[in-house]
């Protein structure tokens, strides 16, 4: 592991998961979606619970989303954790309900809004295999 | 989404066999290093004591979260502990965490009372979350280890700790931050919260901080996850809590008027996760406050004392909502100035100082408060006119339960 990534508490990687977190590899935030009714499912689960069906498949999204909501942490919870940083709540652009909880990165925190347009970027870890979506001003949707 | 419909005919409403008959605490301190067993106990036997009962007329036991090591000191024994330790014979037992909220170990007793199943259940809540983090802060307690551990995240938290995101002060605080972008709520309402569990805890000899905070003091303390600050978030502390609910029939066995649960809330609507729920600016206390209100004839108005969970201020804002004691993104207004929650204000709130200044008892703290002032227990700080007519609600985010309490003399 480069000395530069951060530390971070790895989450446990299986065969529901792995779309999530290995994405990053390839630069795409990938998801669940239902097959049959065309809804995207997080956290991952075995079957559609809107149709119920269990023809599920993973799709990659754009990538794009906004901020539904955030806090700016100051609390050193663990050793090792620098602060501040930003969490967050973010809707995907694709459905109304699709959301992750994530960090939002590369920007001042004070400049974090409600509301405001951000786009997906990866932090790899690579020898844990595991690549964070971590989420940036999306610059492209300034007005 | 839609939401069956909770409202019940009298007959349906079983909780309204079950009465409240005995409370009981421990010591209470920040940090007590006493042995967690013990303090548990102490609660217990003053529970059965206070409610005229000894030990072989209690036949059914209930706990929240039931015996568990991780995270330290979040348990101070389980069933089988408290089971042994009085050489109780039960007919009903429950420890368990997967509940709408701590009260949900006293919802469950209600329940068997009124299904038969049990007459006097004893129902223990204890944590020594301040010997557990010692000086070492809450660090000590936090899952997930540090560098080079090889601690992988599971479960919800798998969502929650790549992110650097241990404690639940920061998904309440993402809440409270929506809420605020809304309705523009601000820190000087939410404030309200914590002065006035303060001047309350000032008055209740066994709350772990009684000196007097002002506007200043709360706006001026550090930051912890915005908008919540180190005054915002509750006080971990050792102690255990214990009531009993007993059978409507078992009344002239007992030494005080019991207390007869009302109504009681449960419901879950919406997604049961901090991040998915449909509506962030609340969560599921949303459905079991309005659940309360369609098993009785009673009102918001008639409340005379509201015990409700503050783990974190904004919490209560939430059931402050919930309960119906003012409108949906208007706690804000509703606090402001602190008269109406104050002792002797309209809706006395968190009459012991909440667990922001009385201690993280976590849950069972609120209900033991509503019932020492609907007994008229509550000394220096009893509220005026022998309240009839209490809440005490538990739990936020994903889960919530509220009982309404009466004391018709
Ligand atoms: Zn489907």
């Amino acid at each position: 592991m480069s000395t530069e990534v951060p530390f971070r508490i790895l989450p446990r990687v299986g065969k529901r998961n792995e779309h999530y977190w290995h994405g990053g590899r390839d630069g795409e935030l990938r998801f669940q979606r239902c097959a049959d009714c065309g809804y995207y499912l997080h956290p991952p689960t075995v079957l559609c619970p809107l149709c119920h069906s269990k023809n599920i498949v993973i799709e990659a999204v754009s990538g794009k989303a906004e901020i539904l909501t955030f806090t700016i942490n100051y609390q050193p919870w663990m050793p090792g954790l620098e602060v501040p940083f930003v969490l967050a709540v973010v809707r995907c652009l694709e459905q109304d309900d699709l959301r992750i909880t994530t960090n939002i990165v590369g920007c001042d925190p004070e400049e974090v809004k409600i509301g405001m347009p951000v786009k997906v970027i990866f932090e790899a870890h690579e020898d844990e295999e595991v690549w964070i979506p971590l989420f940036t001003p999306d610059e492209s949707e300034r007005p | 989404m839609s939401s069956p419909d909770s409202s019940e005919s009298f007959d349906l409403i079983g909780e309204r066999r079950a009465v409240i008959s005995g409370a009981g605490q421990s010591d209470i301190g920040r940090r007590l290093y006493r042995d967690p067993l013990e303090l548990t106990l102490d609660a217990c036997l003053a529970a059965v004591s206070d409610a005229g009962l000894t030990t072989s007329d209690i036949d059914g036991l209930s706990t929240y979260p039931g015996g568990m090591e991780a995270p330290l000191g979040f348990s101070g024994a389980g069933i089988t502990e408290v089971h042994d330790a009085l050489r109780l014979n039960l007919n009903w037992w429950t420890g368990s965490m997967e509940l709408p909220s701590q009260l949900g170990a006293v919802i469950n007793a209600c329940l068997a009372v009124s299904a038969g199943l049990a007459k006097h259940v004893l129902c223990f809540r204890s944590v020594w979350e301040g010997s557990a983090q010692g000086n070492e802060g809450r660090s000590a307690v936090m899952p997930g280890g540090s560098p080079g551990s090889s601690y992988r995240a599971s479960g919800f938290m798998e969502w929650l700790l790549p992110y650097s995101a241990p404690s639940a002060a920061m998904w309440i605080a993402m809440m409270a931050n929506r809420h605020f972008h809304e309705y523009g709520t601000t820190r000087e309402q939410l404030g309200q919260i914590a002065i006035n569990a303060r001047k309350n805890a000032a008055l209740n000899p066994n709350a772990i901080y009684r000196d007097p905070m002002t506007m200043d003091d709360y706006l001026n303390v550090r930051m912890i996850s915005t908008p919540l600050s180190l005054y915002d978030c509750d006080v971990p502390c050792d102690g255990g809590t214990a009531v009993i609910v007993s059978r409507i029939d078992t009344v002239d066995d007992l030494r005080k008027p019991p207390i007869q649960v009302e109504a009681l809330g449960t419901a879950l609507h919406g997604r049961p996760s901090w991040d998915q729920f449909d509506d962030l600016s609340t969560m599921a206390v949303r459905d079991a406050g309005s659940q309360v209100w369609g098993r009785t004839d009673l009102k918001p108005q008639d409340v005379q004392v509201a015990e409700m969970y503050d783990g974190f201020s904004f919490i209560t804002m939430t059931w402050l909502e919930a309960m119906g004691f003012c409108g949906k993104g208007e706690s804000g207004p509703f606090v402001e100035g602190g008269s109406r929650i104050a002792r002797d204000g309209e809706l006395p709130l968190n009459t012991h100082g909440g667990q922001l200044s009385a201690g993280r008892l976590h849950g069972f703290g609120f209900l033991h408060e509503a019932c020492v002032q609907l007994w008229n227990e509550g000394g220096e700080r009893q509220v005026s006119g022998n309240p009839e007519v209490a809440v005490a609600c538990a739990g936020g985010g994903p889960m919530a339960g509220a009982m309404l309490l009466t004391q018709r003399r």
